[in-house]
């Protein structure tokens, strides 16, 4: 291995810098990481182990493709995602991220081999620390995924459902799964903790769980009731008795027609969505920790005198393109979280009067303390409601617009003042708040002793009418249940806005 | 921290494959029209490689629950320098919200239509599929199948049948020479050596002791040296070359009358494709000639073959004495392999017949490898009478009636059989 230091500019300080020859080799990339993760830990960084691996370019648009995934099931979506990305990376239109970092234990990181030695360090420090401690400490992620056991759930996926099309065809299982694939955002649960998967249980318990489910479901849909039960049947009026939020599980356990294996096809788009909720819900904050993270890190090594000037200005080059934030557009997550956590950090090192009127609790604390306890206990909804700092308003010159679609035009609602900063945070928090981005479509109603129907009940908030896909998605409910489906829009009273119904395709 | 760095560089590409060989089988019949469309435009030389597919991204999408446009929203955007609380801003055009606003497309790229590549192979693919080609033919035209070892030289690795003993003895004794000759050497000054110490008047025991072990020594080295080493072994080294190694021309014959509309000529065009790669794949050098006749017949270029449209009647002999006089001028038999391509709608004038049989049997047939005759029409007409009776008496002269491109394939089935038995 030739280390050019003459190469790299001169350094004043104590400490013999890392070599940076812009070519990484495998040494130096072991060296870079000892580094960064020692300087993780005098920050006390807490992550799962770390797994780094070199890939090829073509195998991070496979990567991409699988929804990032390093295994996944097949399905046709992917492939129109790889050719997607494909494309416009061979035309020139897009870089490749430069990395792709998935949550689990140990944390996998990729590192492509086309980036240069600076950029890998940049994204050891990002991936690696950055976003492997959030997965390891922010609380949606404790409660909702579990990391060491997800690429065997994705493993064991991927043979079931080859499996499934050997036996069933092709065609049947990508029905399924167009099917399951649009109700994804309503596969999940949002406010119970699903059970934890592994592979071998996983395995033990589908075969009892089939035989189980089946009775259910028979036991639901009998056309002979017992006699004892004639009175309790005048009694149970309604099924479900509670609205349901999550609407694959209720097809998974409760739809009439569907087979066993049709059911764990069900199961398993539902544990992935699963998994990825929590991601959906951390974007601002999962990605302001970490660039804040590479950013203090790499920081704090070139001023121990490790990293030399060129490393420098080739990782601040990076670092500034990731977090530009361009005016009038859509806010740059990496932008606006990255300079949220920057700002905590000021909050408490050095408060003003307003910081400490806005800011009593965190104004003058330690910044490690109060940084740590808003990446654990946060996602991105109540993390700007809580952080959201006047000073940051008026840096990135926020306003809202209130787009009433009674109105000819749109209105600006707040500003960056002193009338509009709670009106504003407020107002930026919803616009994170899945719940509020999403439309609320739950399960209401089964038909049980009639056409055996089932009843969604979308509970239309500010007016806000589902889009023209409804229909379709409407459809794929029904092949799943296999009997018609209603969908009523009802607005704050229960007051039936829209009705749409769809019945399922008999062959 | 535990830590581990994996280099996966090798582990393998492509996992997506089968994920876009269901895409592939999702978009079919979009894929089948594009590659449909594509050899209608394309030059029959030309067929054979890839295409660009454009799929309407409506039929792409993946349906979700989402918010439509409508209602009341509010959206925190960056960047104010002009406005304050209470200012009214006219709606965009379009009215589907602001930016930021849900309605962008999930994968960020914009409404346009979706636009992919087929490679050479999937658009084949697509091609025979249409023809209904039998699999073994497929194979046979998507590859260059053939092939033929030829001597290169010799190589230093190979399989022990392909050892070239000389070779390999030769070198070994190169290799005896070389590293040998150093120590026989001092070997031979040793022993005069030794030799000139015993002539001595005073034999000194000691020095002659010291002389005899240095050329034990040095025997033993000598000794040591292999008499057939690994890296002596020569193979014989050969290549596989692919086999076409001689020239074809092929004749297309097409009746341009007013009655040959757009879809026969469409079907003739596959016809002629097909032979086309067919003998591309057999031959070094394929040349096409294209002739169109109505009452007459000219030789012209592929774009006026297809696309210029002519009136009048038909005398099917004229293409036939053109074939035959470009033949005799042009294509010596001994040297080109010949194959003719006829399409035709079946018309003819009256006398004319009985003559394409004559000139068919006596002068054409007798020069071409192969002659092949579709009628992209119904009805048995005095042509298809004259040519059934030439079809009974030669066995390389094939015809078929046919109404779809599945149909074109059965014509040339011979010709594939009999060559790929070949």
């Amino acid at each position: 291995m030739s280390v050019t230091l003459q190469a790299c500019a001169p350094v004043a300080r104590a400490a013999q810098p890392l070599p940076c020859p812009s070519e990484w080799t495998f040494e130096l990339i072991d060296a870079y990481h000892d580094a960064i993760a020692r300087t993780a830990r005098s920050f006390g960084l807490d992550t799962y182990a770390n797994q780094l691996e070199i890939i090829t370019a073509e195998q991070m648009m496979d990567a991409y493709a699988s929804v990032g995934m390093p295994v996944n099931y097949k399905h046709w979506s992917f492939g129109k995602q790889f050719i997607a990305t494909e494309r416009s990376y061979r035309r020139g239109q897009m870089g490749l991220a430069y990395e792709i970092v998935i949550n689990s234990d140990p944390c996998i990181s990729y590192l492509m081999d086309e980036n240069t030695l600076p950029m890998q360090a940049l994204v050891i420090a990002h991936a690696a620390y950055g976003h492997n401690s959030f997965f390891k400490g922010n609380y949606l992620f404790r409660m909702w995924t579990d990391a060491s056991s997800i690429i065997d759930y994705l493993v064991y996926a991927r043979t079931y459902i080859a499996e499934c099309e050997e036996k069933h065809g092709i065609e049947a299982v990508e029905q399924m799964l167009d099917s399951c694939h649009a109700l994804m955002d309503q596969g999940v649960d949002r406010y119970r903790r699903p059970q934890r998967l592994s592979l071998a249980q996983e395995k033990a318990r589908r075969s009892e769980r089939e035989i189980y489910l089946q009775q259910q479901v028979n036991d639901l849909w009998r056309t002979l009731p017992r006699r004892t039960d004639r009175r309790a049947d005048a009694g149970r009026a309604r099924f479900p008795e509670e609205p349901q939020e999550n609407i694959l599980y209720f097809i998974e356990k409760h739809a009439p027609l569907l087979e066993p294996w049709q059911r764990e096809v069900v199961r398993i788009v539902r544990k992935v969505a699963q998994y990825f909720y929590p991601q959906r819900q951390t974007q601002v904050m999962n990605e302001g920790w970490a660039t804040f993270w590479h950013y203090t890190l790499l920081n704090s090594m070139y001023d121990e005198g490790l990293l030399t000037d060129g490393f420098m200005l080739e990782f601040l080059q990076s670092h500034t393109s990731v977090v530009a934030q361009p005016a009038g557009g859509r806010l740059n997550p990496y932008a606006l979280g990255f300079a949220m956590m920057r700002d905590i950090r000021r909050i408490c090192e050095s408060p003003t009067d307003e910081d400490r009127l806005w800011f009593p609790d965190i104004a003058g604390s330690d910044w490690r303390t109060t940084l740590d306890y808003a990446m654990r206990n946060f996602k991105d909804e109540s993390f700007i409601g809580q952080f959201l700092s006047p000073e940051l308003m008026r840096r990135f010159r926020l306003f809202a617009l209130r787009d009433d679609q009674a109105q000819p035009d749109l209105e600006v609602s707040a500003i960056h003042d002193e009338a509009g900063y709670r009106q504003l945070r407020e107002s930026l928090a919803r616009q994170y708040d899945i719940n509020h981005r999403e439309p609320n479509i739950q399960v209401w109603s089964v038909d049980t002793r009639g056409d055996r129907s089932l009843t969604l009940r979308h509970l239309q908030q500010s007016g806000r009418p589902l889009n023209q896909d409804a229909d379709e998605v409407l459809r794929h409910v029904a092949r799943l249940w296999g009997f018609r489906v209603v969908l009523e829009s009802v607005d704050g009273t229960g007051r039936e806005l829209k009705r749409r119904e769809a019945s399922p395709v008999r062959d | 921290m535990l830590q581990q760095i994996i280099d996966r560089r090798l582990s393998g590409k492509n996992k997506s494959i089968g994920n876009r060989e269901r895409f592939l089988k999702r978009y079919r019949e979009q894929i089948r029209a594009a590659v449909r469309r594509a050899v209608g435009e394309r030059s029959i030389r030309d067929v054979d490689r890839g295409e660009t597919v454009t799929v309407p991204r409506k039929d792409l999408s993946e349906p979700t629950f989402r918010h439509g446009p409508g209602g009341v929203r509010e959206h925190v955007i960056p960047g104010n320098r002009e406005y304050a609380r209470g200012d009214r801003i006219k709606r965009p055009q379009g009215g589907a919200g602001v930016a930021g606003g849900g309605n962008a497309s999930p994968d960020g790229q914009g409404e346009d239509d979706f636009a992919f590549t087929l490679s050479r192979e999937e658009f084949m693919h697509y091609f025979f599929e249409d023809l209904a080609l039998p699999n073994l033919i497929r194979t046979q035209l998507a590859e260059t199948p053939e092939f033929k070892f030829r001597r290169a030289g010799f190589t230093g690795d190979g399989t022990p049948n392909n050892i070239h003993v000389l070779r390999s003895m030769r070198g070994a004794l190169g290799r005896r020479i070389a590293l040998g000759s150093e120590h026989r050497r001092k070997l031979a000054d040793l022993r005069a050596a030794l030799a000139e110490a015993r002539r001595r008047p005073e034999p000194q025991a000691g020095d002659i002791a010291a002389l005899e072990a240095e050329i034990d020594r040095l025997a033993r080295r000598l000794r040591a040296i292999p008499y057939l080493d690994p890296i002596d072994l020569r193979y014989r080294n050969r290549v596989r070359v692919p086999q076409p190694i001689s020239k074809a021309v092929m004749f297309c014959l097409m009746d341009v009358s007013g009655s040959m509309d757009e879809a026969r000529k469409d079907i003739a065009k596959r016809f002629f494709i097909l032979l086309y790669l067919f003998l591309t794949r057999h031959y070094e050098r394929t040349e096409v000639v294209f002739i169109r006749h109505h009452t007459q017949a000219d030789e012209v270029d592929e774009h006026d073959f297809f696309h210029a449209t002519e009136s009048g009647g038909t005398v099917v002999s004229s293409a036939l004495i053109l074939m035959q006089d470009i033949i005799r001028e042009r294509y010596a038999a001994g040297d080109w392999n010949i194959y003719g391509a006829q399409a035709s709608d079946g018309d003819n004038w009256g006398q004319d017949s009985a003559k394409c049989r004559e000139l068919l049997d006596t002068s054409l047939l007798p020069l071409v490898r192969y002659f092949a005759y579709v009628q992209v029409a119904e009805g048995q007409q005095s042509l298809w009478e004259e040519y059934a009776r030439v079809a009974t008496e030669n066995p390389n002269f094939a015809m078929r009636m046919i109404a779809g491109a599945s149909d074109i394939y059965p014509v040339f089935r011979d010709l594939f059989r009999r060559e790929a038995a070949a």
